[in-house]
């Protein structure tokens, strides 16, 4: 038998470069853009309607959400229970969800049943009725999640951390409070919908394996000019950054057995020419499994389950942030050891086999986060909001691969100053 | 069709080969058999924690994750009641580099006594932040000990108490890797854009030195018949009552296995199914409910739990349980309502063979029941169930003296 040598690893390569499928644009009659990923083996496909309809739009809290969550609760001609069952027959899956910047009405199918399922999502997104009775259950059902998400100290950290980093009335800002439940009305409903559920703000993005017929299916339920508004979406409001000026800040919970750290600030997003030397900071510090702060505070401390840290892109803003549950025991010891480690990256050069393995690690996750049809749509979807094209991934991997050491340094300076971190834990400390 | 190669090396090791060209990736998934089920009642949560430790280094490469970050790659591992199931993916082109790391933790751990010690705070912390600091956390720690009273499954994957993993020593863990982390309790899943003459080689290379282990014969305590209804109440700093209601089912094993998944699903599977239908929406009970299958190897569990509305009574929510239970037992479903799960099944079964890592963990689990080509009959067996077979299983299953509810209830 062979001897093998298993104390020094394999030769390896390291990933030189991506060949990604790239998302191609069609137009509807009503121009909407239909963008298509065609990959995949699978007889699948996924069809994202966006819309910008998110936090950032709403006039108040819950609107966008709620108007997202209500669409599959009755139309003209269905009710919600046979909205229901006629997507569940065919077995395929209606998805909606909001973001801070957009809206999504997302269907999932055997491409052997996309004729039978389209006419659905048609009557869905366009023919919404948001029965009052429906809305009832709806807001009922919601702020008792509401009341539950609220005993949890993660969940209080992050909504709070948004407060006060963006301020209580930045769209980006606003924590849900109890009363919000009883404020919204079926009228604030429609009246988003009408202005921001329309073929005008409307975009379709779309994943699997894509037959030629889907176009004329597409157009057939959604090309028609019967479903824009002839108002304008409702006027984005006053988006002026009103951060905390106290740096501390905590929620206090008596029963507390860990408590929630969130440390951060504002900074920017993906179109500023510091993100991706960033996204590389971000990954030494706090980014990975082998991260500074997981090795120092967990892998060497115990103190923690997992810790991490991440940048954040918002069409209108940007901002970094850690988080961690840790026993309130050590809680002090965390928020220190937080700090040690973004001095140390202030003062030392990152070592070279460090930064290497980093690189390598990054350009592996790039290219696992672009396998398959529904990552590569995701992919370019977090090119669209911004207007970037496909040449942003080649700017990404080139820093990924030339960035040095002395860089990093230069931007801890920057970017890593304590005083300009604001700190929120919520539990005991 | 999920198309598959199968050998075994001299030490017992089965490796299983599945090629996906469409993705510049490979990934190892090894399962062991071991779980929480395996461990001694008074060192309960063990399995869990020597998953932690299998990456605290092994007997020749000091750190597990740094050589595998440094190609690219990226790894996590999972422990259930039943197995212990490690998995990476990574550019297929750097797949030694996951041979070479498997199998030198196959082969020996380290035994670090700082990784032990660190492993065990981390354990306890995710104890804390799981099942302690969480509103309903605690569930499972009470109901699994109501439903079960011989099995090895009366407790949960992190354990029952923190003090049996503050005890856990250096010896323990030792004759657990002896005893558990041998070839021939392994399943090696090896997948996507990689050669099976390749992973031939590599699998004899890497692997076919690792001695043989001893034969683990498992005699786990049956769990006698319940004959009796069981309930529990607790008072929590929760601002929901909630309900958990907990049915001895078969096994993962049984052929009756697919009927019996299938009535979750037409008990709450999406917005269509009956318990959203009417729990939620008609009589507005719940602020949510869900009906599901634990899917544990042994005889398994049947949930039904759900959040109560403001106002509503445990007891008003138990009848209205039992009413739509009472409904599955006596009357058949119609052909629609059947179609309509089997569908759901054959679209979610479809959307499964996106990910080739999903396809690798689920190979690795159907070989470890019995035969990876089962991965390719599971649709099949679903679309056979009849609605005679629904209502038969439902007669079996939801009968209050095979039950074990939990209450519980917001603390005023």
């Amino acid at each position: 038998m062979e001897v093998i040598d298993r104390t020094s690893a394999p030769a390896f390569k390291t990933v030189e470069k991506i060949e990604m499928i790239h998302a191609t644009e069609k137009r509807l009659r009503n121009n909407i853009p239909v963008y298509a990923v065609n990959a995949g083996t699978q007889e699948i496909i996924k069809i994202e309607f966006l819309f910008s309809a998110g936090m950032f739009q709403q006039q108040m809290p819950l609107q966008a959400t709620t108007v997202n969550s209500m669409l599959e609760e009755g139309t003209s001609k269905m009710n919600a229970a046979q909205i229901a069952d006629a997507v569940d027959f065919y077995g395929a899956f209606l998805e909606v969800g909001v973001e801070q910047d957009n809206a999504s009405v997302i269907l999932y199918t055997l491409n052997k049943h996309l004729k039978a399922t389209l006419p659905v999502v048609e009557q869905v997104i366009k023919d919404a009725m948001f029965p009052q009775e429906e809305l009832d259950i709806h807001l009922k059902n919601k702020k008792q999640k509401f009341l539950v998400n609220n005993q949890k100290v993660a969940t209080l950290a992050r909504k709070h951390f948004a407060e006060l980093i963006f301020g209580e009335k930045h769209p980006y800002g606003i924590d849900v409070k109890d009363a919000d439940f009883e404020a919204i009305k079926r009228s604030h409903l429609i009246e988003f919908y009408k202005t921001h559920y329309t073929s005008s703000n409307c975009k379709i993005i779309m994943a699997g394996k894509v037959a030629d017929n889907v176009y004329e299916l597409l157009d057939a339920h959604f090309g028609g000019n019967d479903w824009d508004s002839s108002e304008p979406a409702l006027r984005e409001k006053n988006a002026a950054l009103d951060t905390t000026t106290e740096r501390e800040h905590i929620i206090y919970k008596e029963d507390a057995i860990q408590s929630a750290i969130r440390i951060g600030k504002i900074m920017f997003n993906k179109t500023h020419p510091d993100f991706h030397p960033m996204q590389v900071l971000n990954t030494i510090y706090g980014g990975y499994f082998g991260s500074r702060l997981m090795s120092n505070i967990r892998e060497d401390k115990g103190y923690t389950y997992g810790i991490g840290s991440g940048m954040v892109s918002l069409k209108n803003a940007g901002y970094f942030f850690i988080s961690t549950e840790v026993g309130v025991d050590v809680c002090k010891n965390a928020i220190n050891e937080i700090y040690f480690e973004m001095n140390r990256l202030r003062e030392e050069l990152v070592g070279e086999e460090e930064l290497q393995l980093v690189k390598n690690y990054m350009l592996g996750t790039f290219l696992r986060n672009s396998d398959g049809p529904f990552a590569l749509a995701d992919r370019f979807k977090g090119l669209l909001e911004y207007g970037l094209g496909y040449g942003y991934f080649d700017q990404y991997m080139a820093t990924v691969k030339n960035i040095s050491a002395a860089q990093l340094r230069d931007l801890a300076n920057m970017y890593f100053d304590k005083n300009s971190m604001i700190e929120l834990v919520a539990g005991k400390r | 069709m999920i198309k598959y190669e199968r050998f075994e090396l001299a030490n017992g090791l089965k490796v299983i080969y599945h090629q996906d060209k469409s993705t510049p990736l490979a990934c190892i998934n090894i399962l062991y058999n071991v779980g929480a089920r395996d461990e001694n009642p008074e060192q309960t949560g063990f399995a869990h924690l020597f998953e932690h430790l299998m990456f605290g280094g092994s007997i020749n490469i000091p750190n597990y994750d740094e050589p595998l970050q440094m190609v690219g790659g990226e790894n996590n591992a999972f422990t259930t009641n039943d197995i212990t199931n490690y998995y990476l993916t990574l550019p297929a082109e750097n797949l030694e580099t996951g041979f070479w790391l498997e199998s030198d933790r196959m082969l020996s751990l380290a035994f670090s006594d700082k990784s032990l010690e660190v492993q065990r705070n981390v354990v306890i912390e995710e104890f804390k932040q799981r099942y302690l600091n969480q509103p309903y956390g605690d569930v499972w720690l009470l109901l699994r000990p109501m439903a079960y009273k011989e099995h090895p499954y009366k407790w949960d994957t992190i354990g029952k108490e923190i003090s049996h993993i503050e005890n856990a020593q250096m010896e323990d863990v030792k004759k657990f890797f002896r005893k558990f982390y041998c070839p021939n309790n392994a399943i090696m899943v090896v997948a996507g854009s990689v050669e099976v003459e390749e992973v031939k080689q590599l699998a004899g290379k890497w692997f076919g030195p690792i001695p043989k282990g001893p034969e683990n014969k498992r005699n786990l305590p049956e769990e006698p018949v319940q004959t009796k209804a069981r309930s529990l109440t607790v008072e929590r700093d929760v601002p929901v009552d909630a309900i958990y209601k907990a049915y001895h089912m078969c096994s993962r094993y049984d052929t009756e296995y697919y009927a019996v998944d299938l009535i979750s699903d037409i008990l709450s599977r999406g917005n269509s199914s009956r318990l959203h239908n009417v729990l939620i929406k008609e009589k507005q009970l719940f602020s949510d409910i869900n009906a599901y299958v634990m899917g544990d190897f042994d005889k398994g569990l049947f949930v039904i739990s759900g959040k109560l509305t403001k106002g509503v009574s445990m007891e008003q929510v138990d009848a209205a349980i039992n009413e739509e239970l009472q409904k599955i037992k006596t009357e058949l479903v119609n052909e629609d309502e059947l179609t309509k799960v089997k569908n759901k099944m054959e679209a979610s079964h479809e959307f499964g063979e996106v990910d080739v890592l999903n396809k690798a963990t689920n190979l690795a689990i159907a070989e470890l029941l019995g035969d990876a080509g089962m991965i390719n009959q599971e649709v099949e067996k679903y679309l056979a169930v009849t609605a005679a077979q629904i209502k038969e299983q439902a007669n079996l299953i939801f009968d209050e003296k095979n039950c074990s509810t939990l209450y519980y209830k917001s603390k005023k």
